[in-house]
C-alpha cells in the first residue's frame, strides 16, 4: 500500500525546489482594524509582509474646497468633521488661523475654555484609541471600560455645547457660549474619577504578557527615520523625539500649565501606547489646573465687526442690529495675506495655512493632518514583520481616516 | 524633570531587526520569555479588575425604553415659534438660509397685510423649509436669529421612511415645543 503515496517522476525529469513568490493582498478597504476606510496593498512572502502600498482617498469629502465657498465663520462646523475623534481640538486651529489673519486678541476665558474643550477631546480620542487598538488585539474588557469614560465627556461636551461630538463650540475671537451653571463641578467630579480608571486599563495591559508579546518591539521606527518622514505626536516622542506643540510653540495659554511630555525611547507600537496613556494623565492635570484658574471675564471679543453682537442688545442698540445682520449675511473680510496655525492634536501636529485675499471668504485653505503624514511612515514600520502584527502596527499610529482624506 | 524621568519606557533604542527572506517566525521580541510569575501576577491584576467591574452596577440603558436625558442646549430638530398672542415669530427676513454653512433653509418671504397678519413685522415667511438630510444642527440659524423665532429642540430620533419626509415645511416646524423647553425659552426673552 505504501507504493500508492509516493510518486515517481516521470522518465528524464530532475526533482528540484519548489520556488516561492509573493502573493498580494489586500487588506480593507471595508477591514474593522484599518479603523476607517484605509486599503492596503500587502505583497506577503508566507506570512511575512515584504512591501505594501497605501490607497487612501475612500472617505475625501473636500473639505479644502469647501472652505473656498464658506465666509470664515461658516467654515467652523465644517472643520469639525475631519477628525471626527478630536473636533474642538480642529475648531480651535482653523479658528486660531483666522485670528492669525485677523491679528485678533482673545479673552483669557476663552482661551481656558478652550484649553480645556482641547484636553476633554484629546482624553476622548486617545481613549478611543486605546479601546480600539486593543480590541484589534482581542483585549475587549478594555474597549468597553474606555467606552464608558468618553460617554462622561461626551456628556460633558454636550452640556456645554449642545451636542455631543460636533461641537463647533468656536467663534472668531472667542468661544460660542460661557460654560453653562454647574458644569465645572460636572468637570471636576470627572477629573477626581478618572486617574483610577487609567490605573484600571493600565492593571489591564501594561504588564499582560500577552499584550507585550503583540506591541513590545513591533513597528519600530527611531528618532531619525521619524523626523525624516515627517511624524508628529505621539509616534514621535514615542521614538524620544521631544517635539509637542503645545511646548514648543505654546498656544491659548499652554505656558502657564504645569504638564510633561512624555517620551519613549524604543519607538515601537508599546512604547507609543505608553506614552498615550502617560499623556491622558498629563491632560488630566493641566484640566485640574484650569478648573482652579479659570479666569472670569468675557468669553468672545467685543471687536463688533468679528463677533456677533450679545442677544439681549439686539432690542436696544440698532448699531448691533446692524452689525449683527452684516456679520451674518457677509461676514468679516480679514486683510490679504496668508498665515500658518497649528496646533497638537492628538495625532500630531495639525495645521491651518490659510490665504486670504481680501474677501469674505478664505482664498485657500491647506489643511496639514497630522494622520496623513503619520500614515506614510506605516510602510516602513510594517516592512519584514508579520501579517498579523499590521493590525497592531495600524492601531499605534492611531489614524484618523477623515483626517487622511479630508 | 529630568528627560530621564519623562521616559515611559526604559528599553535601550534597540529596535527588533527587521527578518530577511530566509528567516522563518520571529523570535520573542524580549528576547527571552518573561518570567511566568511576572506574567501570572499581571494577568491576575487585570482578572481582579474586570472582576471588580463584575459587581459592580451596569452602566448601560435599555435604550430605546430608557433614555438618557438631553442637556438644555441640545442642538437637535428644529422649531419655529409664536408669540403668545398666536402670531408667528419668523419675519422672513432670510437671515438663517445666509447664515447655513450647508445651505439646507428656504425661505420666501411675503408681505402682511391687516387682513392676513401672520407676523408682528411688514414680512412673514410664506414658506419656510429645512432639508434635515443636508442639516449638520450647527445652530448657526438660531445664531443668527434677530427675532428667536428658530430653535434647536431636544428630540434626535429623526428617522423616517422616504427622503421627501426630510424636508420638513412650515406646518411641521411650527408644531409646539415641549414644555420644558418652551418654559425655559418663555423665561428669557421677549414673549
Amino acid at each position: 500500500m505504501a507504493d500508492t503515496f509516493t510518486q515517481t517522476l516521470p522518465e528524464g525529469v530532475e526533482a528540484r525546489e519548489l520556488g516561492s513568490e509573493w502573493m498580494e493582498l489586500n487588506m480593507g478597504p471595508q477591514h474593522p482594524s484599518t479603523h476607517g476606510v484605509l486599503r492596503i496593498k500587502l505583497k506577503l512572502d508566507g506570512e511575512v509582509v515584504r512591501d505594501s502600498d497605501m490607497d487612501i482617498g475612500y472617505l475625501h469629502t473636500g473639505f479644502e474646497k469647501s472652505f473656498e465657498d464658506k465666509t470664515y465663520a461658516q467654515g467652523i462646523p465644517f472643520s469639525d468633521r475631519m477628525d471626527y475623534l478630536a473636533p474642538p481640538i480642529n475648531n480651535v486651529g482653523f479658528t486660531m488661523a483666522v485670528e492669525k489673519l485677523l491679528d485678533l486678541e482673545v479673552p483669557p476665558r476663552a482661551q481656558a475654555i478652550r484649553v480645556i474643550m482641547m484636553e476633554l477631546a484629546r482624553i476622548g480620542s486617545h481613549l478611543i484609541w486605546l479601546g480600539t487598538g486593543s480590541l484589534d488585539l482581542g483585549a475587549v474588557s478594555t474597549f468597553l471600560y474606555c467606552w464608558r469614560e468618553r460617554e462622561q465627556i461626551l456628556d460633558l461636551n454636550e452640556a456645554y455645547s449642545g451636542v455631543r461630538m460636533m461641537t463647533s463650540f468656536t467663534r472668531v475671537g472667542g468661544v460660542a457660549w460661557d460654560l453653562p451653571p454647574g458644569w465645572l463641578e460636572q468637570l471636576q467630579r470627572f477629573v477626581d474619577l478618572f486617574p483610577s480608571r487609567v490605573d484600571d486599563y493600565e492593571a489591564l495591559l501594561t504588564n499582560n504578557p500577552i499584550w507585550k508579546q503583540r506591541t513590545v518591539g513591533l513597528g519600530t521606527i527611531s528618532a531619525a527615520e521619524a523626523i525624516e518622514w515627517g511624524v508628529t505626536g505621539p509616534v514621535l516622542r514615542g521614538s524620544g523625539v521631544d517635539y509637542d506643540v503645545r511646548k514648543a510653540f505654546p498656544y491659548c495659554g499652554y505656558e502657564q500649565y504645569d504638564f510633561n511630555v512624555p517620551l519613549g525611547r524604543a519607538g515601537d507600537t508599546y512604547a507609543r501606547y505608553l506614552c498615550r496613556v502617560q499623556e491622558m494623565r498629563e491632560s488630566i492635570k493641566i484640566l485640574d489646573q484650569a478648573i482652579r484658574t479659570l479666569p472670569d471675564g468675557p468669553w468672545i471679543t467685543d471687536n463688533r465687526k468679528v463677533a456677533l453682537p450679545p442677544r439681549d442688545e439686539l432690542p436696544q442698540s440698532m448699531e448691533a442690529v446692524i452689525h449683527h445682520f452684516r456679520l451674518v449675511s457677509e461676514g468679516f473680510k480679514p486683510p490679504a495675506g496668508d498665515v500658518y496655525a497649528f496646533v497638537e492634536s492628538p495625532r500630531g501636529e495639525l495645521g491651518f495655512y490659510m490665504v486670504s485675499d481680501g474677501s469674505n471668504k478664505p482664498y485657500r485653505v491647506k489643511v496639514r493632518p497630522p494622520s496623513f503624514c503619520n500614515l506614510q511612515a506605516l510602510s516602513k514600520m510594517i516592512e519584514g514583520r508579520l501579517m498579523a502584527d499590521v493590525v497592531a502596527i495600524i492601531g499605534s499610529i492611531d489614524i484618523i481616516l477623515g483626517d487622511v482624506d479630508r | 524633570m529630568s528627560d530621564e524621568d519623562r521616559e515611559v519606557d526604559g528599553k535601550p533604542d534597540q529596535p527588533t531587526p527587521l527578518r530577511g527572506p530566509d528567516e522563518g517566525v520571529p523570535p520573542h521580541p524580549e528576547g527571552k520569555r518573561p518570567s511566568v510569575a511576572a506574567d501570572i501576577t499581571a494577568l491576575a491584576t487585570g482578572l481582579k479588575t474586570t472582576l471588580g467591574e463584575f459587581f459592580s452596577p451596569a452602566v448601560t440603558l435599555e435604550y430605546p425604553e430608557d433614555k438618557s436625558p438631553r442637556s438644555e442646549r441640545y442642538r437637535g430638530r428644529h422649531y419655529l415659534r409664536r408669540y403668545e398672542n398666536g402670531l408667528e415669530r419668523c419675519i422672513g427676513c432670510e437671515l438663517c438660509a445666509a447664515a447655513c454653512p450647508v445651505g439646507c433653509i428656504l425661505v420666501i418671504a411675503a408681505e402682511n397685510t391687516d387682513e392676513n397678519r401672520v407676523s408682528p413685522g411688514e414680512r412673514y415667511a410664506k414658506t419656510y423649509e429645512i432639508n434635515m438630510l443636508r442639516c449638520i444642527f450647527c445652530g448657526y440659524c438660531e445664531d443668527a436669529c434677530p427675532v428667536q423665532a428658530i430653535v434647536l429642540g431636544p428630540e434626535y430620533e429623526l428617522s423616517d421612511t422616504s427622503r421627501e419626509k426630510f424636508i420638513y415645511t412650515k406646518e411641521k416646524l411650527l408644531e409646539p415645543l415641549p414644555p420644558d423647553v418652551q418654559a425655559r425659552l418663555d423665561s428669557k426673552g421677549p414673549k
